[in-house]
């Protein structure tokens, strides 16, 4: 029952904060953060008291019916690469509460349900380990986020929540059908009926239909991660979303995507991934590039930050389909990372959007000269993303390339071009918004628009001080010290990789005689 | 002793994290900076003093487990060597007289906090560059040097000018660090491994079997590794940021160019010097480059005005000797270049911001003139600066780039032999020039300021290793030099190639002298129109350092420009506005039957029958 515990007290968090508006304005802020620190204090005593059996990938396992008569069951297990997610999770939960406590005054208590039921959603993705109750928590997770979107955003709010919704919606439907498929052949082949991920796992299906089952798989995940043709929902639900919800969108929502990949596209389907990995690659290189150069071209900081994430997913999409080791611990390291920078850079936006009312880089220009502090952090988060040795983002992006170069030369060389293009990009953004002459333009924006209150502009108060250098220590934590990382994750990245390694030795030795 | 080696970059880290976290008092802020880095030195010579004796010494200190995945396993571990050390003393040392000269220089400005977070942090990195032991962990300094030397170029942020120098010069840089790492991830799956040592060791054992395996991979990964020297060196083609990065404060150029930064690619290639033997068509290649880029450099320090644009472009040219001496094999040669050119150009440099700080700000160096008179100490710091540039005799240049010229003939290498002497020729008449002009002549503008004490002390320590800095002790270099590095024996020098790099800088500063302050050979009325565009077209070309930036923004930036500015609404994006723009007409089309007349509806029913009958007859 703690696992399931873990996605029930942010569910039942969401209700109390919901009702607890009538009691008080101020609570249901207080409810979820109350909430949100009490998973985290249960999700770390899970850790600590469940024993570390090495020879037992699964922290916690439990089983409780559902179905029965479909042999469906509310299966949830906990390994170390959920936990680290789930971990993501809660932390940048906090991250988005931080960011929300000033910002969002109306309907608080509605806001504050929805953000813990996307949470729970997210939790419960991250630990479903039955098909049909992952599909149902995929679900769980966006409907809250439309209504986050569609109801505090800014002005073209309905546009993007739509568009958010359909195409993950699309993805969402895909993934039922191939689910679906998955089952009645795996049913075809060995008699039984489950939709159990250890079950499937067991006997990959050896199908001329596997492939474009996968397919269906790889699609519903790569529309959330998002990778190159189908990106462009997540420039338009940045600009829109309210900062909290795009910081969850960007820090955890996204890595669903990346986490499915590596749960179940990758052991369930072992060959056909082997044979969609060329274009995945090649997709993902795409992404990189495109990505890049979308956000030179942007003068949205919002924009900007999400066509950045784009690139920076293409390395998650790259390193899952390397199907090498190192590639894969980059991949998951790159989840992380990325989390983290990213949300703080949308959390500096939404605080530069809250002090300037605007996120246009040529209005903006010269902030270090009125808040150095603000610009401080938003110079070291920029630097994350352009992957500065030292920060955990260099780490995931030298695994992933070290492990893309052994199995494809040409797609790694690709990627790498990518990182001129991040310093690019974010030297830009940094120039642009933070150097120069400081603007006089909030004077002068004011006249225009008819404010006459001249409000005085403040730097980081403590609250954001604390929540953003707590997000410097952990990416500098991953630069340096990313071993305690890897080694939680090992497990389950070996279990995959060994999949492909002994199929892969051969083409190994072909390529570097290549080179 | 292995502490204090972990000291030694850890010292000035630890001020930069004090520095910006604390935000001390003026006084306070000197004292944390200069101290530490004081202390690094110090340590770093007491190091010297203790290992002096020994042959053959390696000193290792772990700082810490950075990670370990299957076969990649990556330490926080220094290693020092004769190599290191050398390195380690030539940054710390110079480093913490830039330093103590910037306390003074830097006084008046009310961000001198984060001037001296930032001029420690660079020297750090760039001490964790020198002391890595394995290429992943100086790839970390390697790029921290680029990150402090992009925030300090940009240091003065409120001008848009020194931003995008700033962006310039870490974009460059990290093209060329971006080859780098390609080449680092290469040699991780030739070596399996990315300790530098071991990565030594191996190719020696390789050069000593009879056939080379895999020697084209092995030269792609030099190669890689070169570009990435290239960048942070500033060598063709990457040279362009350099002359650029002069927009930052005075004692920041003279921190990248002498002690930091611009020497860690010298320092990469004479690190790995084993590995380029294994490619000897590489190394051929970096000695072409560098003469190329050492006449290109003193070319256009020749054509400039601007007096740090000048001491740039000489750097670039200084660099290019470097880099031949490399070539040829010589990376004792190249590292002895190394220091004492750190001597004179931080000597130049310093100088330089004196000057310009008595000149209120005026960098133009026809503006100045005749100022022997009322800066003599700063004309006789120019004066040996510039001496020790030309390499005139018993100069600490003119022991090193003797060295590199003659290394470069016992290569066999003629061709470039007579590069370098025509280099050598241009720099001596270029330095001569800016000395003349600066400091004889006619008085042009008075100068006003006085140089503050702790600018001179710094000055007359600078003044006396550019002198003697040049005089080594001989068993210095012979630690580390690479077996290519023993001359061939029987081969000498022919009595003409040995004076004429001896007598050439004496005779060039002569002919500048006529040129330059007795007006010979210019002509004094313009000749034909023709002859005098093409001087003018020439001029320009030498102005502009060869027009590299015209080009590169008429290939690379516009057309990148171009396009992202032409796909601003993302193109597939419009795919799918696409298709909600056809839903949409859709439903405006289908939505027209819906009238809510019943004629209507009833008509299209009766129709619907007929038809779906007619359907079923004809079947």
């Amino acid at each position: 029952m703690m696992l399931f515990t873990l996605i029930l007290l942010p569910l039942v968090g969401g209700v109390i904060a919901c009702w607890s508006q009538r009691v008080h304005q101020d609570a249901p802020k207080w409810i979820a953060s109350l909430c949100l620190l009490l998973s985290l204090a249960f999700l770390i005593s899970i850790k600590l008291f469940t024993s570390m059996d090495p020879s037992n990938l699964w922290l916690v396992d439990e089983t409780l019916a559902w179905i029965p008569r479909l042999n469906i069951s509310a299966h949830f297990a906990m390994d170390g690469l959920s936990f680290v997610l789930i971990l993501l999770t809660l932390l940048m939960g906090l991250v988005g509460l931080s960011s929300a406590w000033n910002e969002i005054s109306q309907h608080s208590g509605f806001f504050y349900g929805n953000f813990l039921w996307t949470l729970a959603g997210i939790i419960g993705v991250f630990l479903a380990m039955d098909l049909l109750l992952f599909f149902v928590f995929w679900e769980v997770m966006l409907v809250p986020m439309y209504f986050l979107i569609a109801i505090w955003g800014n002005e073209n709010r309905r546009y993007a929540a739509l568009k958010f919704f359909l195409f993950t919606q699309a993805g969402g439907l895909l993934m039922l059908l191939s689910i679906v498929a998955l089952a009645v052949l795996h049913y075809q082949q060995t008699q039984i009926l489950s939709f159990d991920y250890q079950v499937l796992v067991q006997s990959p299906i050896d199908s001329e239909f596997a492939k474009w089952i996968c397919l269906g798989f790889i699609i519903a995940f790569i529309v959330k991660l998002p990778a190159f043709p189908f990106h462009s929902w997540l420039p338009d639900t940045h600009t829109q979303a309210p900062t909290p919800a795009s910081i969850i969108l960007a820090a955890v929502l996204l890595k669903t995507g990346g986490y499915g990949l590596l749960r179940f596209v990758l052991p369930l389907f072992p060959d056909a991934s082997q044979f969609w990995s060329p274009l995945m690659m090649g997709l993902a290189g795409i992404s990189i590039i495109y990505g890049a150069m979308m956000a030179f071209s942007q003068t949205d900081l919002k924009r900007l930050v999400a066509y950045s994430s784009v690139s920076h997913m293409g390395f998650v999409l790259l390193g899952c389909f390397s199907l090498n080791f190192y590639a894969l611990q980059g991949a998951v390291m790159q989840m992380l990372a990325h989390g983290v920078s990213t949300a703080a850079l949308f959390m500096l936006v939404g605080l530069i959007q809250h002090k300037f009312h605007t996120r246009d880089l040529n209005q903006l220009g010269g902030l270090w000269s009125t808040l150095p502090k603000l610009s401080a952090m938003g110079l070291f988060f920029g630097m994350a993303s352009l992957g500065m040795p030292g920060l955990g983002n260099f780490i995931a992006e030298l695994l992933v390339l070290i492990g893309t170069f052994k199995q494809a030369p040409m797609f790694a060389l690709v990627a790498t071009s990518g990182l001129i293009l991040a310093a690019v990009y974010s030297l830009r953004m940094i120039q642009k918004s933070f150097f120069g002459v400081s603007v006089n333009a909030d004077e002068n924006r004011e006249n225009k628009t008819g404010h006459t209150s001249k409000q005085i502009i403040t730097d980081l108060n403590a609250k954001e001080k604390i929540t953003l250098m707590l997000m410097c220590l952990s990416l500098i934590f991953m630069g340096l010290h990313p071993q305690p990382i890897f080694n939680l994750v090992n497990g389950s990245l070996i279990e995959i990789a060994s999949l492909f390694q002994a199929s892969f030795q051969p083409e190994i030795l072909l390529i570097e005689v290549q080179l | 002793m292995t502490i204090l080696l972990g000291l030694i970059p850890l010292l000035p880290l630890f001020s930069a994290c004090l520095l910006i976290f604390w935000q001390p008092k003026l006084l306070l802020t000197q004292i944390i900076a200069v101290g530490s880095i004081s202390l690094s030195a110090l340590l770093a010579l007491i190091l010297n003093v203790q290992l002096w004796d020994q042959a053959q010494f390696v000193l290792q200190v772990s700082l810490g487990q950075w990670l370990s995945i299957d076969n990649l396993s990556l330490g926080f571990t220094l290693y020092l060597d004769p190599l290191s050390l050398i390195m380690v003393t030539i940054i710390t040392c110079v480093g913490a007289l830039i330093h103590l000269y910037s306390a003074s220089y830097m006084k008046d400005d009310p961000d001198v906090c984060r001037f001296f977070a930032y001029l420690n942090l660079f020297v750090s990195a760039m001490l964790f560059l020198v002391l890595a032991d394995n290429l992943i962990l100086l790839y970390l300094g390697w790029e921290g040097v680029g990150l402090c030397s992009y925030l300090l170029i940009g240091f003065w942020y409120r001008e848009q000018k020194n931003s995008q120098a700033a962006n310039k010069a870490f974009i460059i840089t990290r093209i060329g660090d971006t080859a780098m790492l390609i080449g680092i991830i290469l040699l991780f799956y030739q070596f399996d491994t990315l300790n530098i040592q071991q990565i030594q060791l191996q190719s020696q054992q390789l050069l000593q079997m009879d056939e080379l395996p895999t020697t084209e991979i092995i030269s792609l990964c030099c190669l890689l590794l070169f570009a990435g020297a290239a960048g942070k060196s500033a060598q063709v083609p990457l040279q362009s940021w350099l002359p650029d990065a002069m927009a930052g404060p005075t004692p920041v150029s003279a921190l990248i160019h002498a002690a930091t930064m611009v020497t860690a690619g010298i320092y990469l290639v004479a690190r790995n010097m084993d590995l380029f033997q294994l490619a000897p068509d590489v190394l051929h290649f970096i000695a072409i480059i560098g003469v190329v880029t050492l006449i290109l450099g003193a070319t256009s320090a020749l054509a400039q005005s601007d007096l740090k644009r000048i001491l740039a472009y000489s750097t670039i040219s200084q660099l290019g000797y470097m880099f031949l001496a490399l070539g040829v094999g010589s990376a004792s040669a190249a590292v002895f270049h190394l220091m004492t050119h750190a001597f004179f150009k931080a000597l130049l440099f310093l100088s330089a911001g004196a000057l310009i700080y008595c000149m209120h700000h005026e960098q133009n160096i026809f503006k100045m003139g005749g100022l022997r008179k009322s800066q003599p100490l700063l004309a006789f710091s120019f004066g040996i600066g510039c001496a020790a540039l030309a390499s005139l005799p018993m100069t600490s240049g003119f022991f090193s780039k003797e060295l590199i010229l003659e290394q470069t003939l016992l290569a066999h290498q003629p061709l470039l032999w007579w590069g370098g002497v025509i280099g050598a020729f241009f720099t001596a008449l270029y330095s001569a020039k800016l000395f003349f002009i600066v400091f004889f002549g006619k008085l042009n503008q008075p100068s006003t300021h006085n140089t503050p004490t702790a600018m001179v002390i710094v000055l007359m320590i600078l003044m006396l290793l550019s002198l003697v800095g040049g005089v080594q002790p001989q068993g210095l270099f012979t630690h580390f030099s690479a077996p290519a590095d023993s001359a061939s024996p029987g081969h000498t020098l022919s009595l003409f190639q040995h004076w004429l790099p001896i007598l050439l800088p004496i005779f060039t500063v002569t002919l500048a002298w006529f040129m330059f302050i007795k007006g010979y050979f210019t002509p004094t009325t313009p000749s034909e129109g023709s002859s005098v565009s093409l001087k003018q077209k020439l001029h320009q070309f030498l102005l502009s350092g060869w027009d590299f930036d015209r080009l590169y923004r008429l290939i690379f930036i516009k057309p990148f420009k171009l396009v992202t500015e032409y796909n601003r609404r993302d193109i597939i994006d419009l795919a799918y506005r696409q298709l909600e723009t056809f839903s949409s007409l859709l439903y405006r089309q289908l939505n027209r039957f819906q009238t809510g007349q019943l004629r209507h509806y009833s008509a299209s029913l009766v129709i619907f029958c007929v038809l779906a009958i007619a359907w079923g007859l004809i079947q």
